[in-house]
Order: structure tokens, then C-alpha cells, then sequence
């Protein structure tokens, strides 16, 4: 099957069908897996049992700017190509980024408090983590409130292009300017900084928060497939009803 | 499974993952159904789609 025929949603919502119960599987087993590596992890040897906050932090710092990155990729597709399920994937994909980039956020929050001594601070690293969020409800809020959907998600993907931008000050802000937050420890060059007996369950959580993102990426593309067939319905019998 | 002095914010940040994560699994099977129903509702009703033409 060419990657084109999965550009009609009739046949993309089949392929959800039969992968869905698939997917949901695989990530209820990654997720007992890692919460279970992650609970009887060792503690860290200056933060105590708060590195276990980490399990958590991490992945969804990592997925909520991957849900930008995908969000990117789809405003190319929407605004290029024209791709039919583009802006479907970009608009489901907002919720889901916003979630995790949320939960990053707080997870963070409560993870300074002990280790920082403070909830936040207007560092780099924070600071353009907190702008990702408020762009994601940005373009949430130009989803949910054009009067006329075409001209809102035009309007989502060019937001979306513009602040891609902010992906590379995310990643590189600890390096570009003095931060609080600690620099890169597990993708670096020399290797990650992490013990093995953090990291291995650091990973797995982190393949699990990505299945989870994916499995919930297809559901709500799903569900906005399922919500213009509804509105295309609703239009056909409003002509009806006036012819 | 100790977590010593700091356990509330490890808790805490247990909790809140599970809490908007539950949410936002709820929040797609609900309009999941929703969809599901109203298409139902409308099909029932002989509506179709453009593509469809008349049925």
C-alpha cells in the first residue's frame, strides 16, 4: 500500500481500527514495566527519592516538544501540500502536546522545590518551556474559536510554523545562557550522565509516554475525522431542509 | 518503598500525571461516543454525506 492511499480518511480510519487495540496494549505493558523499574529505582545519591520525579519529567518535557514538532511537520502539509488529514493530524496533536507540556511543568515545579529550593524561576530553560504551553493554547484557541474552520487552522498552522522556533531555544537554552536547570544528561555528546540504574527505567518510561502520545494521537485524529463527517452531515441537511 | 522527607512532591507529581493524563483519555473516548451517536442519529435519519450522494 503506497503512503498516499493513507491520505483518504475512510481508509486511514480502517488502519486505525485494526492498530488501535494493538497500540493500547503495548503501552498498558511499557507502562507497568516502567512504573515498576521506576518505583524500585535507586535513590540519587544528592536528591534522595526525588529523582523519581524524574520518570515523569523528562519524557514529557520530551513529548510535549515532539507534539510540536509533529504540529510543525502537519503546517507544512496543510499549508504546502495540502494534505487531507494534515490538519487533522496538527489539530489533534495540540491537546495531547499541551497535556504533556503541562504535566513537564508542574512534575518540574515540584521537583525544584526540594532539590532548587524554589517552585520556579524566570530561567532560559523554564521560561521557554512555559512559552511552549501559552503557544499551545494559542493555537487551541484559534482552532476552537473560528467561526469558519478553513481560515483557523490556516491561521493554527502558520502559528504553528512560527513557533517552531522556539523548539531549538528549549534544547539549547542550558548551554546558550547560565541556567538553574541542570544542561543535557542523556542525549550528550560523551554519553548520557545517568546511572544505568536510572536511566534504563528512564527509558522505557520514556517509550511508553511516546506510545501513549502516539495511541492517543490516532484516537483523536479519529475523532475529528468522525466530527467533519458529522458537520458535512449537518451542512447537507441544513440545504435540504432550505431547498 | 521509602521516599523520604521530600515524599509529598513525589507523590504530587504522581498524582497530577495520573490526573491529566485520566482526563485526557476520558476526554477522548467521551467524544469518541459523542461522534459515534450523533453520526448514528443522523444516519438513522437518512442524512448522507456530499461524497455519498443521495441515499
Amino acid at each position: 500500500m503506497a503512503v498516499i492511499d493513507l491520505a483518504n480518511p475512510t481508509r486511514f480510519l480502517r488502519i486505525v481500527d485494526r492498530v488501535l487495540p494493538w497500540l493500547v496494549a503495548a503501552t498498558v505493558i511499557l507502562f507497568a514495566v516502567g512504573l515498576y523499574r521506576a518505583l524500585n529505582a535507586p535513590d540519587d545519591y544528592q536528591q534522595g527519592a526525588t529523582v523519581k520525579i524524574m520518570f515523569l519529567h523528562v519524557p514529557a518535557a520530551w513529548l510535549g516538544m515532539f507534539g510540536w514538532a509533529l504540529m510543525s511537520v502537519a503546517a507544512l502539509g496543510t499549508l504546502v501540500w495540502r494534505h487531507p488529514l494534515a490538519d487533522v493530524s496538527g489539530k489533534a496533536a495540540a491537546p495531547i502536546g499541551a497535556a504533556f507540556t503541562f504535566i513537564c511543568l508542574v512534575t518540574g515545579s515540584l521537583w525544584g522545590r526540594p532539590t532548587w529550593g524554589t517552585y520556579w524561576v524566570w530561567d532560559a530553560r523554564l521560561t521557554s518551556m512555559l512559552v511552549l504551553l501559552l503557544l499551545y493554547l494559542s493555537v487551541l484557541a484559534l482552532y476552537w474559536t473560528a467561526e469558519e474552520p478553513g481560515r483557523g487552522s490556516r491561521a493554527a498552522a502558520i502559528l504553528s510554523l512560527v513557533g517552531a522556533v522556539n523548539l531549538p531555544i528549549i534544547k539549547f537554552s542550558v548551554d546558550w545562557w547560565n541556567t538553574l536547570h541542570q544542561p543535557a544528561s542523556v542525549f550528550r555528546v560523551g554519553g548520557s550522565t545517568i546511572d544505568p540504574s536510572l536511566l534504563l527505567p528512564l527509558l522505557i518510561m520514556a517509550l511508553a509516554f511516546t506510545l501513549l502520545f502516539v495511541t492517543l494521537h490516532l484516537a483523536v485524529m479519529r475523532n475529528e475525522i468522525l466530527r467533519r463527517r458529522v458537520r458535512s452531515m449537518r451542512l447537507m441537511q441544513a440545504q435540504e431542509v432550505h431547498a | 518503598m521509602n521516599l523520604g522527607p521530600h515524599a509529598d512532591f513525589v507523590i504530587a507529581a504522581y498524582a497530577v500525571t495520573l490526573f491529566v493524563l485520566a482526563a485526557l483519555i476520558a476526554w477522548v473516548l467521551l467524544d469518541y461516543a459523542a461522534q459515534r451517536r450523533i453520526l448514528g442519529d443522523l444516519e438513522e435519519r437518512g442524512v448522507t454525506r456530499r461524497s455519498h450522494g443521495k441515499g
